[in-house]
């Protein structure tokens, strides 16, 4: 019955969308006020009616009722419940509920929190409403979650046991926050283009939707990434997939969008740039979606295989990004030409900016669809791995870092460097001599690095000391009241922070890829391991239960340093229902670095066991954290000021 | 400098950024790619010793042989085989029997070197090149061809 009213739900949803797609459309001119009205109304009905399906889904899960189909494919009764909730989105058709409960929920806050009720707002709306209209027609038409199953059978066949992790549960409503924000940047965009040339107004409105967008998606690939880290038991964390590469593609067109949006809003320039960006950065999160939903690739994420269902999300793509594409064309004469502004400003640098995010966007791209192409003209099958992107990205990010700090410290229109030569030279010496510090100690442990290598960690310092440089710039008219941390403006902080998080993260990425150390023996019991200075003491392995799987639990025994006298305990599960084996790596987190230890197969009456020592690899995820925060002050000091 | 110089200079360095970005991105496309090959088109065309490339099958049923750290063991698409030698840690679904993928190079005596192996997670799951691989030599069964794309990659992948 629940089931059915979900069902029941997503139809009147779909008829809503419609209304809410259409209606306002034929009232834009005679009553631009009630055609405003209609598509507001209709999206809070539209996001209500879809909580309700997706409400009436979870409590399938929960209950597990294995006359759904989904349920059935994708639960079990003897898994924890939390999991039990992560699986009605650990599967095609409720993954694309939330997509849909997403969509709806976005256009729900737009027509909730918007400032400003006008035409643009109505039209900002009808875009949102076709949205959930090609959604919810690809759910009940492709992919109903409401299948059901006659007759119902007795027992369901489990999660794949990678899913069952807590990070995984939070992972995909995160990604889709951030995928399907990007659709307002969509609506944004056309809503622009319907429009008269407002002298950037649309920006400022765009700005607070594409940077929660923005700050989603940096969480939900920070999280994958170290979802994969710590579960998928081989202590990379990132792997340039193809699946990774369709999430990272948006993230850059995205972050380069929200930077010349700051243009187009500030300046009345970029504008053209800018409404392009946002349609192809749309078209990247949907193409994103295409590539892990239509099975062309294979991967954790491809839950199945189904060639109408990739066609359907293509069309989708194709149809938007045509649309988009079009009134484009059509109407970009109207928008004014950009203002004037010498190279050396910060329209300059943010320019300077965009065309290192952009070319980066593209040879992602090119890695990602050339093997896909090679395959479908039947030229072989190829992979393209890491050393393609690490190739191409460690020269690109040289100049980009080298450049970035000066940004924001340059006046709009036109900058002067000279006032600032003195800060800017102690930054680039502390950078050098840090640089040259790290080497040193280093290269007694580890030999020398390459030049690329050390140009990278210069950079990398550069970059964290210059946005230093630049908060104590934004801090200085406050300099009496620094104490008083409450009473700063946010605004101060957010590219600061951001740009550190930016430096962070490479430093984490440069350190845990050039310094870490991997050992793996056969091992008997008592037999020491020597990582990293670590001494660890194989102890011996037992059986554990645990709630739904078994588990071969190996102990190891730090015998020096800060973790002296504890235990790690690696395990290999046997999960029962699903038949499946995974690998938990025990990790032992401190910032300076991970230790992570791995139990393998027998060996004789030995055991296998994989032993790595990541130095500094948490700075990763702190830097993006640290580029969420920075985006989140961004949004604070926005909506104050509305 | 005029608005005029200014946009030339803009696009005048815009190209030429591109270009040096398109070049060094084409090059490294061409060092670095990868190319599957089956037991069968190895048998056909062998490869140069040391050219870094991809192979996959099944366990031969009976081949794998483990010393210490070393495991030895054939991948066969049914119609030919390969020796493959590894050193490290085998994935945990790595069965005879089994679809697996192994990445490396030839030795001069024909042996397989394999930095890398891939094995499936659940044992629906077989790797689409794997999958490919057996279809063409005529020997792929039912089941898998059902379960292709289902579930999930690699045991281990490259880092």
């Amino acid at each position: 019955m629940i089931a059915e009213l979900g069902h029941f739900a997503l139809v009147m949803a779909l008829v809503v969308a419609t209304l809410q797609a259409i209606a306002p459309l034929y009232l834009a001119r005679t009553a631009p006020d009630t055609a405003l009205a209609i598509a507001m109304r209709a999206s809070f009905i539209q996001f209500a009616l879809v909580l309700l399906a997706f409400a009436a889904l979870t409590y399938g899960f929960v209950r597990s009722d294995f006359s759904l189909a989904v349920v059935f494919a994708n639960s079990h009764i003897a898994k924890p419940l939390i999991y039990k909730i992560a699986g009605v989105w650990g599967n095609h058709e409720g993954s694309m509920l939330l997509w849909v409960l997403i969509v709806a929920a976005y256009g729900a806050a737009y027509a909730r929190f918007t400032d400003i009720k006008d035409g643009f707002a109505a039209r900002v709306l009808i875009v949102q409403g076709w949205l959930g209209v090609a959604f919810l027609a690809f759910l009940l038409f492709t992919s109903n979650p409401f299948a059901r199953l006659l007759p119902a059978p007795f027992s369901g066949q489990g999660l794949t046991p990678i899913l069952q992790d807590p990070a995984l549960a939070a992972h995909p409503p995160l990604l889709y926050a951030g995928y399907v924000g990007f659709s307002m940047a969509y609506a944004f965009a056309l809503a622009a283009l319907t429009g008269a040339d407002d002298g950037g107004n649309w920006a400022r409105r765009m700005r607070p939707w594409i940077l929660t967008a923005w700050i989603f998606l940096t969480l939900g690939i920070a999280l994958g990434s170290y979802w994969a880290y710590y579960e998928l038991g081989w202590g990379g964390f990132w792997f340039w997939d193809p699946v990774e590469n369709a999430s990272l593609m948006p993230w850059l067109a995205g972050t380069a969008l929200l930077h010349s949006a700051l243009v187009a809003e500030k300046r009345d320039t970029l504008k053209r740039w800018t409404l392009l960006l946002a349609i192809i950065t749309f078209a990247l999160s949907l193409s994103g979606t295409f590539l892990v939903r239509s099975g062309v690739l294979t991967s954790v994420h491809a839950f199945a295989n189904d060639p109408e269902r990739g066609l359907f999300i293509l069309a989708i793509l194709g149809g938007f990004s045509l649309v988009g594409f079009i009134l484009y064309g059509l109407r970009l004469p109207r928008f004014a030409a950009d203002k004037p502004f010498q190279p050396v400003s910060r329209e300059g640098l943010l320019l300077v900016n965009n065309i290192f995010l952009a070319t980066a966007t593209v040879t992602v791209f090119l890695g990602t669809i050339y093997p896909l192409i090679l395959d479908a003209l039947g030229m072989g099958k190829i992979s393209v791995g890491a050393p393609y992107f690490n190739a191409v990205f460690a020269p690109l990010t040289i100049p980009f870092a080298l450049l970035l700090p000066l940004g924001p410290l340059l006046n709009w229109r036109e900058g002067r460097l000279k006032p600032l030569q003195n800060s800017l030279a102690l930054a680039a010496g502390l950078a050098v001599l840090v640089t040259c510090g790290i080497m040193l100690t280093r290269s007694v442990a580890h030999g020398g690095s390459s030049l690329m290598i050390i140009a990278l960690f210069a950079v990398a310092l550069w970059l964290l000391f210059g946005a230093s440089l630049d908060l104590a710039q934004r801090l200085a008219p406050y300099r009496s009241r620094l104490t008083q941390f409450w009473r700063l403006p946010a605004s101060a902080f957010s590219a600061p922070l951001a740009h550190a998080g930016l430096a962070v993260m490479l430093l984490g990425i440069l350190a845990a890829t050039q310094w870490r150390e991997e050992i793996v023996v056969a091992a008997a019991p008592n037999q020491q391991i020597d990582i990293a200075g670590i001494a660890l003491r194989y102890d011996g392995l037992r059986e554990i239960d645990g709630p739904n799987y078994r588990a071969e639990q190996a102990r190891l025994t730090y015998l020096t340093g800060r973790h002296q006298g504890t235990h790690i305990f690696p395990e290999r599960r046997f999960y029962e229902a699903e038949r499946a084996q995974t690998t938990e790596a025990a990790i032992t987190t401190d910032l300076t670095g991970h230790l992570y230890a791995v139990v393998g197969e027998t060996s004789g009456d030995k055991r296998v066991l994989r032993v790595w020592y990541h130095p500094y690899v948490a700075f990763i995820w702190l830097g993006a954290l640290l580029m969420a925060l920075g985006g989140s002050f961004a949004l604070v000091t926005r909506l104050k000021r509305a | 400098m005029t608005p005029k110089q200014i946009r030339l200079a803009a696009i005048g360095g815009g190209l030429a950024f591109l270009a040096l970005a398109a070049g060094i991105a084409l090059t490294a496309l061409e060092d670095n790619i990868v190319f599957f090959r089956s037991p069968s088109e190895l048998a056909a065309k062998p490869a140069a010793i040391g050219e870094a490339m991809r192979i996959g099958g099944l366990v031969r049923e009976g081949s794998v042989k483990r010393d210490g750290l070393r495991a030895d063991f054939e991948v066969t698409d049914l119609a030919h085989d390969i020796g493959v030698t590894y050193e490290g840690m085998l994935p945990d679904l790595f069965r005879e029997g089994q679809g697996v993928v192994a990445e490396g190079r030839f030795d001069a005596s024909g042996r397989f070197i394999a930095d890398t192996v891939l094995a499936k997670h659940d044992e629906t799951y077989m790797p689409p090149e794997v999958a490919e691989a057996l279809e063409k030599s005529g020997k792929l069964k039912a089941p898998y061809a059902q379960h292709r794309g289902r579930a999930e990659q690699d045991g281990e992948r490259p880092q």
